[in-house]
């Protein structure tokens, strides 16, 4: 019984984010036919979650660089294929470590903060007060955040990529003893710009579900600061799981992509 | 005139409003007086369209707004001001970004234009000077009054006044009152508020209603209330702790 109540809630939660989704495209649509949106929004909430989540972001990509390399690189060392490692480590942080390390740090750093930030405004009703204003919440809050978060967490992919490869090959070179530049060609080698492309559009995915997710805990939250802790918790448990998950449908997507394309 | 008939809604299992009948003319100041927790916010709130009713209507100009679409209701909300009793001021923007929250977004004023009219505003809630200020740096009562000047920042047609005074001194409360009058008298601004304060309900009503167990119990100009041979009316008005709606 329980499990069949948690199913149904979560069945409603997620109808209600995809309706959510629906009207940030509606209105992302109509501002732009109409000439108002809301550039200087959505570049001060790109910045905001620059400043908020740069710094993690990048140790969080040196830190997984390196440790791939020590992982892989000793391994491929002793079979004497070191030619490799460069490549491997770069496929692996391309296609899956860099898009979704970038996006659970997002999402706990910036799917919480906007899940609290609605879910206070939620709560003492300046949500109300904005459509009392004759402006739709979603218009004004929702658009915003929506392709901030887009734009910003393929950004942040791109830096933990270069981050990740920069701190991969200071390994490399200090600690397995390749040559720089062997490792840089073994990277060049293997690396196309499909994978490059192929976790890019991971993350933007992960960019709109983490936004739409902490907009829509923040939009429902009731009962008080209580309220507000648990949208914020529950933003970033339920971000993270949706991500993981949609990860795997992306990755098959992407890989049937590749073989009908090359 | 804004009509509400027969106006129901629950909360769950908690029936709030319970066929809620009531007449606002134009250029009419009505009081709604009623307990805490009886439902006048949330009363309120249907008739700006910020809830949607379970039964009934709400009839503004002859337009049911329970059933408009978004592009319609915000046409009439531009012509309605509300004063929320938690002030609901937005916290991330300071007291003029606040009150020239509307006019920014659907009138292209120039920035000094906007800056001339929130200063003017400010005068009037007696808050002058007070533009840059940020909400957290603000009295309970002090953000009452930039939510009162956010509201009739547009000049709107029809206001509705959430509790309006409470929290705020004796003196501040006959200004605010003051200026309801003058809003009403000089703009003919119709509007309706809700209070617990019986000197400011008497000072500003052209009629007062008393809503009780989720409906209209009594409604009329201040004299018939004052008259009233309603036990609820006589409770409420001379604040006695003992009477019929304390034997629930
Ligand atoms: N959004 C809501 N969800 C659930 N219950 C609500 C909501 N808004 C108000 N209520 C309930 O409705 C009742 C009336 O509230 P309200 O209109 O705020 O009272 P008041 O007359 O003091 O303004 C209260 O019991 C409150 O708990
Ligand atoms: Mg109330």
């Amino acid at each position: 019984m329980y499990l069949i109540k948690k199913a149904k809630q979560f069945l409603n939660e997620v109808g209600g984010m995809t309706i959510l989704f629906l009207q940030t495209i509606y209105w992302t649509i109509r501002n732009i036919r109409s000439g108002k949106f809301d550039v200087k929004g959505l570049i001060d909430q790109m910045a905001h979650i620059g400043v908020d989540s740069v710094l993690m972001v990048c140790i969080t990509g040196v830190s997984v660089g390196a440790v791939l390399v020590v992982q892989i690189g000793y391994q491929f060392a002793q079979m004497g294929a070191q030619g490799y490692v460069g490549g491997v480590v770069a496929l692996a942080m391309a296609r899956e470590m860099a898009p979704i390390l970038t996006s659970i740090v997002v999402a706990g750093r910036v799917g919480s903060s906007i899940a609290a930030e609605l879910g206070t405004m939620k709560i003492t009703e300046q949500i109300d007060a904005l459509d009392t204003l004759a402006t739709n919440p979603v218009d004004y809050l929702v658009v915003p955040r929506f392709w901030a978060c887009t734009i910003m967490l393929v950004m942040l992919t791109v830096l933990v990529n270069v981050v990740g490869m920069i701190g991969g090959a200071v390994v490399a070179v200090y600690q397995i003893d390749l040559t720089l530049e062997s490792f840089t060609n073994s990277v060049l080698e293997w690396l196309r710009v499909y994978d490059l492309f192929g976790g890019l559009f991971k993350a933007m995915v992960f960019g709109a579900i983490i936004a739409i997710i902490g907009c829509f805990k923040g939009f429902t939250t009731s009962g008080g600061a209580e309220g507000v802790g648990k949208s914020t918790t529950d933003s970033v448990v339920v971000a993270i799981m949706m991500i993981l998950a949609v990860n795997y449908f992306l990755t098959v997507f992407i890989s049937n992509l590749n073989s009908i394309i090359f | 005139m804004i009509i509400v008939s027969n106006l129901h809604k629950s909360f769950g299992s908690k029936a709030v409003l319970k066929g809620v009948n009531l007449k606002i003319y134009d250029g009419e100041s009505l009081v709604i007086l009623g307990p805490s927790g009886c439902g006048k916010s949330v009363l309120l709130k249907h008739i700006i369209g910020l809830m949607k009713p379970d039964k009934g209507q709400i009839l503004i100009d002859g337009e049911d707004i329970t059933k408009l679409e978004q592009t319609r209701m915000d046409e009439l909300r531009m012509r309605m001001g509300m004063l929320f009793q938690s002030a609901a001021l937005f916290d991330s923007l300071n007291v003029e970004d606040n009150i020239a929250f509307g006019i920014n977004r659907h009138t292209s004023l120039s920035k000094r234009a906007v800056h001339h009219l929130v200063s003017e505003k400010l005068e009037m809630v007696g808050l002058p000077g007070t533009n840059y200020l940020m909400p957290s740096e603000l009295s309970g009562g002090m953000r009452k009054r930039v939510g009162l000047a956010r509201a009739i920042a547009m000049e709107p047609e029809i206001i509705l006044y959430d509790e309006p005074t409470t929290g705020l001194d004796p003196i501040m409360t006959s200004a605010i009152d003051e200026l309801h009058l003058s809003l009403k008298e000089k703009l003919g601004v119709t509007s309706i508020m809700v209070t617990h304060d019986m000197k400011s309900a008497f000072r500003v009503a052209d009629r007062v209603a008393l809503h009780y167990g989720g409906q209209i119990v009594e409604i009329g100009s201040k004299e018939e209330i004052m008259n009233s041979q309603n036990p609820l009316v006589q409770q409420f008005v001379r604040g006695e702790a003992q009477g019929p709606m304390t034997q629930l």
